[in-house]
């Protein structure tokens, strides 16, 4: 593969729920390696399901890829399993977090062992507690227990022991005070930039995935109906209004995102 | 009241309750992993029984090589059994599966009967016939060693089920399947594992609670008494089977020596709908369990 490919190239999918439901209708969008990819859309637009495609979780749920491809690291998920494609590289943080509630914190990040070499993946707990002090604190303890905002932490750290090429990250924002939000997107801007792990980032907080993304895509029912390069995103008047919150001024909702859009900086200037 | 006597049956019924304890551990744990309500669990039990017969009878080998072999065979059924007709039903309504597991356990009779036949028979007698006191009360060296070989049973398996890393997979499926696969876990892989792992222990169980009262092809009757006992821990609550099991085999063995051998049944029974009316979903299960 040349690096000059995508790490991951959605083509025109269809996806159907139980044959009958039609949520994505002719979907496309890529994400360049080593990119943070932005994906928004009201709520039903089909985000997740997007996701679900490409992690091929949809068949849990069955949902079907009616048409179209999905080609991650060149190469389409359609042969995969679901497991198979963690293996591969392709981690997806689910909606809600779905941590392992009776489990514990490191339990949790032992499941994750499995989609890599185990001793490779032991040597990672390290890392994520690195980026996660408070969740070394609480390793012993039961993950149901943990805040929302652990919670969460968890769930990006348990994609951390998987060391994937691409992480999926559905919401990561949901339900998280302002001040959490901002400290998991830090660490979603620094993972990027340190480990080099692709993004593909739906929210619903557009202000914050564009603080942290390159490039965006806009949906409404089931297919793409703006996309761009984030700063030409957030100039668009329609995205100010609907997405960004700002009927036309609104400079200082971009205040707060300044520690985040540091490191986004310093990784232009390092590449 | 005669105290000594009282105690000698508190330890029969403890020992009984430690048979029910092992075979709602197979039980559960293919509840709790898979969802599979399993009907076939006493003839899977049975047929335990009957391979250990197999070995020891009709191919004469000695009783420390049977036991493991049977054991080791059964499991190997168990995970055909998975392979072959649950996992095909995976994603199917709940009654479809439970149905099919009913099924499961007429074959599993038939084929008993027609390799082995349907009169009731003995198990070699392998168990060491010196009486057993604990203190002054006595205990039958069958219920004794039973007790013992269930209780290290249940020790290894939770001990397992702890610290291996299959555990936490185990545990994670059982605990959130979309999640468990979307960490790299082969989720179905782990259900065969499960299948395997209960098939044997449902062995060991059959085969300890033939020794005790020899078996027959209608043996998987005994599965209806593991079915109250999981139902009264909570069917997805290892700890549950455990603890309702030996409780059942106490009021089981009370209600039998004081009021006689017709009360037993009456007892658990009731006892089963007490729990019920107390808490629908059992002593020790989750909230979220789907009514059959
Ligand atoms: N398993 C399913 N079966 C049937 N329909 C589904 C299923 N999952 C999602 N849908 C439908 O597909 C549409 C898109 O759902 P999806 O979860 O992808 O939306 P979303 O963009 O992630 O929304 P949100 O922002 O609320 O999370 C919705 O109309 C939803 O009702
Ligand atoms: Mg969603």
């Amino acid at each position: 593969m040349t690096s000059a490919s995508p790490i991951l190239d959605i083509r025109n999918i269809e996806v159907v729920y139980n044959n009958t439901i039609q949520v994505l209708r002719g979907l496309s969008l890529s994400v360049p390696r080593g990119a943070v990819v932005a994906l928004l859309g009201s709520n039903g637009a089909g985000k997740s399901t997007t996701l679900k495609a490409i992690s091929r979780l949809l068949e849990l749920e069955k949902g079907e890829l009616k048409s179209g491809d999905i080609l991650f690291d060149g190469k389409s998920v359609r042969q995969d399993s679901p497991h198979g494609l963690v293996r591969r590289g392709l981690f997806h943080v689910m909606e809600g977090r779905r941590v392992f509630e009776d489990l514990t914190v490191e339990e949790n990040l032992t499941a994750a062992t499995y989609a890599d070499n185990l001793s490779k993946a032991k040597q990672r707990f390290e890392l994520v507690y690195e980026y996660f002090p408070r969740l070394h604190e609480r390793r012993d303890g039961l993950a149901g227990y943990l805040s929302g905002g652990e919670q969460q932490m968890l769930a990006i750290g348990r994609a951390l022991i998987a060391n994937p090429e691409i992480i999926l990250l559905d919401e990561p924002s949901l339900g998280l005070s302002p001040l959490f939000t901002e400290e998991i997107f830090g660490i979603i801007a620094r993972i990027n930039n340190e480990q080099g792990t692709s993004m593909l980032l739906v929210e619903q907080n557009a202000a914050m995935a564009f603080a942290v993304a390159d490039y965006g895509y806009i949906m409404e029912t089931g297919k793409i109906v703006l996309d761009g390069p984030t700063e030409l995103l957030t100039k668009d008047a329609d995205v100010q209004e609907f997405y960004l919150g700002m009927g036309g001024h609104g400079d200082e909702e971009h205040k707060s995102f300044r520690d985040i859009k540091h490191y986004k900086r310093r990784k232009r200037w390092l590449s | 009241m005669d105290w000594l006597f009282f105690s000698e049956i508190g330890l029969a019924g403890i020992g009984t309750g430690g048979l029910y304890a092992v075979s709602g551990l197979a039980f559960v744990l293919i509840y709790k992993a898979t969802r599979v309500v399993n009907m076939a669990i006493g003839e899977m039990m049975m047929m335990g029984a009957y391979i250990f017969i197999g070995f020891s009878v009709g191919l004469a080998l000695p009783v420390w090589a049977s036991i493991p072999l049977a054991v080791i065979v059964s499991g190997i059924m168990g995970g055909v059994i998975e392979r072959a007709i649950i996992r095909p039903m995976l994603g199917e309504n709940a009654i479809s599966v439970f149905m099919v597991t009913i099924g499961l356990g007429s074959v599993l009779v038939g084929l008993v009967e027609i390799i082995w036949g349907a009169d009731p028979r003995r198990l070699i007698e392998f168990v060491p016939s010196d009486p057993i006191f604990i203190g002054e009360a006595y205990l039958s060296p069958k219920v004794g060693y039973s007790f013992a070989v269930a209780a290290v049973i249940v020790g290894l398996f939770l001990v397992i089920f702890r610290t291996w890393r299959g555990g936490v997979a185990l545990r994670a499926t059982a605990g959130d399947q979309a999640a468990a696969y979307s960490m790299g876990i082969n989720v179905p892989k782990v259900f065969s594992l499960v299948w395997i792992i209960a098939a044997m222990i449902a062995a060991v169980a059959g085969i300890l609670v033939g020794s005790i009262g020899g078996v027959s092809p209608n043996m998987g009757v005994y599965g209806l008494s593991v079915l109250v006992v999981v139902i009264i821990g909570g069917l997805d609550s290892l700890l549950g089977a455990l603890i309702a099991g030996i409780f059942v085999g106490l009021i089981e063995t009370y209600a039998g020596a004081f009021l006689g051998g017709e009360y037993k049944m009456l007892a658990t029974f009731s006892l089963l709908v007490f729990v019920l009316i107390v808490r629908p979903y059992g002593l020790f299960g989750t909230h979220e369990i789907e009514r059959l």
